[in-house]
Order: structure tokens, then sequence, then C-alpha cells
């Protein structure tokens, strides 16, 4: 991992970046933000205000994945009817880059996927469905709309100025899981894990008024 | 320098006004908590928004206070929770209904939890994110999750009656769910449907006192009502272990008894023929010549061979130490009848004479049989020290009373346990009624 420092185009603060690979990353002092470009960073809109959450997990937070260590570096924050989660962005020691999403404390770690075969359209997606993928069937559980609601520090791609989404959550028989992001056309799949709090080995967490992590 | 994009070095608590009573509303679950319920007027708030909001006023008219305090902490499986919300529901029609508490417990860090506690009966229940599969456990109908079976207990639908504290998601008194409880005790899964999506949980049967000891709660644990679906049997794992152990005790006890016969002497100490005939008045009274009875006390077998044809006789015996005088009486009947429907009887019999003296005996013997019977020829022997295995088999059947004994009580918790099924064959639910407010604390 590399650090290339760079200044905001909007306020000048200085941008560093904790992953070489970042496509996208916020200024944490004026809320812009900031696409990578050959040449510099441009500024391609603001993020609102993120509502106050109660995520323990923070950029800058540290943990291990299977033996992999990771690095919290940015995150797509959404909410819907019954709350809010958050998607953080992580990089792996190795140099790849992941998710590690926390609804409610419910932990998901997660790598966008190739999908394995053509996947339906928003519509067509229904509750009950199944689909075989690597030699496990996922059931569709749920069907989420959810408001994107800002980003916060480096992510993988362009993603800003998003409105209503569409998220189908599909699961196994034995915790593995699958979202289907109707985003993008063609829609994201990824591919991930329910994961214990415990076995993430979290270092570097918030810290909550009369709790100790 | 906005705060919103750099996460605050301590997330702090929150502390609010019901907008309804004025009463302050303490808020444990951070931004978590999209519902609170004033303590004071149970008005049921909207906190998802920093301006708390009335959603509804209206709840039981009876308080439930819950037996665990709101804001109490405990250690549950190494991590402690906060319980920050209660809800008592309910299941069932008017006449037959039960109502169970459930406690929402929260750590900041690992989430949130759940304790319900039915009658003394409690769990520790998480979600989990897997997807139990249908599957057969047993005869019964149920899921398999994790390598397991758990068998369909129970289905209903859950209502939301009383509720206190604060919530993660929008809680109404009213709300109702469709459950299905599946058990392999001390485990139950559990699915609840609302509006088409299932949540599954999974709960571990925890005793009271456990419960009690962990959040440390003032007198003791009500008394447990009843068996639970989940609870697990005492017996369980020793219907098994009772089993194996009657299995080792009956090699142990098989190895002595080859031991015992191999080292008994069983040696042939006297033979005879003789025959009889009834004369009627004569005495029929002899004895035999004198043989050796060698060795310690033991016993000593005498047996009886015939040519019995549909007849009968009767033998009176005395075995009589010649130099003591000490005399053993005893008397055995030999009959035997056979025509085409079969035979009855035996043409030989034994009898066994129990710690006999070593020494010099003669034999008494008295014939006896039916007036004009035919001649009778028998053979008498006598054998001493011989393995005699009755008590072998008398232990044998005693050892089988404490597996059959603990095989058949666990049988009886099973079937108390299944009597409260909704799924037990061809018996009805017939579930403990309280009074019609369902405040039974």
């Amino acid at each position: 991992m590399s650090a290339p420092a760079a200044n905001c185009p909007n306020c000048g603060a200085p941008v560093t970046f904790r992953w070489s690979s970042a496509v996208q990353t916020t200024c944490e002092f004026c809320h812009s933000i900031l696409v990578r470009t050959d040449v510099d960073l441009k500024k391609v809109g603001e993020v609102a205000d993120l509502p106050a959450d109660a995520s323990p997990i923070q950029v800058g937070t540290e943990g291990v994945y299977q033996n992999k260590g990771f690095v919290v570096v940015g995150r797509i924050l959404y909410e819907y009817e019954q709350g809010g989660w958050n998607e953080w962005h992580v990089v792996y020691n190795d140099g790849t880059s992941g998710w590690l999403s926390d609804a409610q404390l419910e932990y998901d770690v997660s790598w966008g996927a190739k999908p394995p075969s053509a996947l339906p359209a928003a519509g067509e997606l229904t509750r009950g469905q199944g689909f075989q993928w690597n030699g496990k069937t996922y059931w569709v559980t749920s069907l989420t709309k959810a408001h994107y609601k800002g980003v916060q520090g480096e992510l993988p791609f362009e993603y800003w100025d998003k409105s209503d989404l569409m998220f189908g959550d599909l699961r196994t028989a034995d915790g593995d899981f699958a979202t289907i992001d109707y985003s993008e056309d063609p829609p994201l799949l990824f591919l991930g894990r329910a994961v214990e709090f415990d076995d993430l080995h979290f270092k570097n967490l918030r810290l909550f008024e009369g709790w100790s992590a | 320098m906005s705060s919103s994009l750099v996460s605050p070095p301590l997330v702090k608590a929150r502390s609010l006004s019901c907008p309804n009573c004025g009463a302050a509303v303490e808020l444990r679950g951070f931004a978590h908590t999209l519902t609170a319920v004033c303590p004071n007027c149970l008005s049921v708030l909207d906190a998802s928004s920093p301006e708390l909001q009335v959603l509804h006023t209206f709840q039981a008219k009876q308080r439930v206070e819950p037996k665990i305090p709101l804001g109490s902490r405990g250690a549950l499986g190494g991590t402690t929770y906060e319980v920050i919300g209660f809800q008592q529901r309910v299941a069932g029609e008017q006449d037959d209904y039960f109502a169970w508490d459930e406690y929402l417990l929260f750590n900041p860090y690992k989430g949130f939890r759940y304790l319900t506690e039915y009658q003394g009966h409690w769990n520790f229940v998480r979600v989990i994110s897997a997807l139990p599969q249908r599957a057969r456990a047993g005869a019964r109908l149920g899921v398999r999750w994790q390598d397991h079976n758990y068998a369909a207990f129970d289905s209903g639908q859950a209502r939301t009656f009383f509720v206190l504290g604060e919530f993660p998601w929008q809680v109404q008194v009213g709300d109702s769910t469709a459950f299905t409880d599946f058990v392999s005790p001390p485990y139950m899964l559990s699915s609840e449907e609302t509006d088409g999506e299932v949540t599954w949980s999974l709960g571990e049967y925890s005793p009271g006192p456990a419960i009690w000891q962990a959040f440390k709660l003032p007198g003791s644990a009500p008394y447990a009502t009843g068996i639970f679906a989940n609870q697990p049997s005492p017996y369980q794992g020793k219907v098994g272990s009772s089993w194996r152990t009657w299995l080792w005790l009956n090699v142990i006890l098989f190895a002595v008894m080859i031991l015992f016969a191999a080292t008994r002497a069983n040696r042939q100490v006297f033979r005879e023929s003789y025959t009889y005939r009834q004369a009627s008045g004569a005495d029929s009274a002899f004895v035999t010549p004198t043989f050796e009875l060698p060795g310690n006390e033991s016993n000593v077998e005498l047996d009886i061979h015939t040519d019995l044809d549909n007849n009968w006789v009767y033998f009176s015996f005395a075995l009589i130490n010649e130099e003591t005088g000490q005399a053993f009486d005893f008397g055995r009947e030999v009959s035997y009848y056979r025509d085409s429907d079969g035979t009855e009887g035996s043409r030989n019999n034994s009898v066994l004479v129990p710690a006999v003296p070593s020494g010099k005996y003669y034999l008494r013997v008295e014939p006896e049989t039916a007036p004009n019977a035919p001649l009778v020829s028998y053979e008498l022997s006598l054998r001493r020290d011989v393995p005699a295995l009755v008590f072998f088999w008398i232990a044998a059947a005693l050892l089988l009373i404490p597996p059959i004994v603990t095989s058949a009580r666990a049988a009886g918790f099973e079937a108390r346990r299944w009597r409260e099924s909704d799924f037990a064959p061809s018996i009805s639910r017939s579930h403990a009624s309280s009074d019609s407010d369902g405040g039974d604390d």
C-alpha cells in the first residue's frame, strides 16, 4: 500500500490515500467527493452530513479475516425504513479489496464477483428464488429498497449522487450470502459470508460511553 | 471542521425528554435505537430523529414489570450485555393462549441478543444468518442446520402485547409475526415471518439461576414450571451410558461366572442303578453304601434318571453323615406323561443341596409311586462341588433394573415435553392459561 498525497481541489487540504488503487475519496475537511484522474483530483460532488451512526467500525479500523490483515479505508452508507447499514470498504494486506458490512451489528464479509449466471432484472427477482452458484444454492431472502445516504473515504469505483436503490439479499443453508446490487446496469453481484465479531480480531474501533471494546 | 466525516472518538449515550409527559428518556442503544418507550407514560416514541415523536400512547392497561430491570448488565457467553428493551408477547386464542417475555440485550460491538422467559424457563437467543433446510427429525417434521436435526414443536402467531425500553426496529403493540419453533435440546431454532420475510434465530436453554447469577439479580430465579420445549432432559446421555454400563457389568459377571465354574471340583462321588415296584404294605426305604464328600463345605447335586412312562415316582431322600448323624432331608417328584398331544414332565430331575460339610455320608432313599404301577428303573448319582449358577442369573436380572428404569424415566420426560407440542401426534395442546390480562409476573 502506498500513500500518495495530493491536495483537495476545492479547499487545498492535503488528501492522502491508504490504498493506491482507490478511484474515489472524500476530503475530510470540506466534504468534497474527489475522483482521481490521470493527473489530479477532480471534485464531482459533496457529501451531505452523514447521520449519526453507531457502527463500532471507522475508517482506520484494522482486522484479520482468514489470516489476512485488512484496514478499513472507506464506506458507503445506506438507509432503509428499518434502519441503516454500512458497507465498509476494506483493503487486505495483499493489495486486494473487499467489503465488510455492518447491519445492526451483524457482520458480513464480501467481495465483488463476476455473476456465474445472468442476473435477473430488478423487477424479476422474487423472494424464494434459488440460484446455483459455485456448487451452492443461494435463496433470495429479502428485497430491500434503500436510500443512498453518503460515502466516506476511499472506494474502488466512482460512487456518488445515488438515489433510491434496490438490493436482493440471498443466503445459503450454511451461512454464505450474496447481494445483488441494482445500482448499476447490469446489476452487481457480491458474494460473502456471515462472520462473528470476535473472528475479525478488530483493532482501532470506536469507543462508546460506558463500554470497553 | 465538520465531524460528520470523521467518527468522533467517543460515541455518547443520548437522553431525551418525552414529548408526551416530559419525563427523561434515557437511550442505551446509541444510534441503533429506532423506537423507545417513555418509562413514565409508556408512550411509544420514534427515536430515529433527534426530536422524539409520539407514535402511539396506547399501551396495556396493566404495566408489566420486567424481572430483569432495564439497564441491568450481565455476562453471557463471555460477553457483557445490557438489557435495553422488554416485550411481552402472546400467542394463541382467548381461551388457550400463553404469554412470554423477551428481553433485548445489547453490546455496542457484539450486537443484539435476546433472553426469552416462559414460566421460569429461559433461552439465550441470537439471530442466525444461515437458512436451515427442511428435514425430518426422526418421525417428526423438522429442519436441519449445522449437522443437527431440529424437530418441529410449536407454531402460531406471536403478538406484541407490551413494550418497554428501546428497540433497533419500529416496534408496535399489536405487531404480529408467524413463528415456528424447532427443538433439539438444549437448542431451539425459531423462524419468524413478517410480511413474507423470514428471520431465523437460535436459542439455547439457560436455567433461571444462571441468568440470576449473570445479572446479579436479588433473590432467586422463579421456579421453572413444567418441561419446556428445548429443556435438556436430565436423562440426556444417561440412557446410552446406563446400557453401556450394563453391558460391561455383564461382561464382568460372565467372566466371574466362567472363573467360578472352572474352579469347581464338580466330582462324581456316587452312582448306582435301582429298580422299584410298589408293593402294598412293604417298606420301600433303603440306604446306599457310604461315600466320601471331599474338600471344604460345598454343595452336593443329586441327579435322578428314570425310565418312567405315563407314571410318577416321589422320592424322599436323606443325606446322612455317618459320623455325626447330621441329616439333610429333601424330596423330589419325577413324573412323565405322554399322549398324542405331546409330553408333560420329565423322566429326570435333580436336587442341589447347598453347604454340606465334608465327611462320610450315605443316602437314605424312599421311593413311592401309584399302586399297580409298572416297574421303574432309575439311577442316582451324586456330584460334589458343582458350579451353581443360579445366583449369577439373578445378578444378571438385577443388573437390568437400572438401565430399564433410566430408559423408562427418559421416555417419560420426553412424553411430558411433547405433550405441549403442536406437532405431537393426536394430542391437543393444553398450555397453561392465566388471567386474560396476561400480566403473569
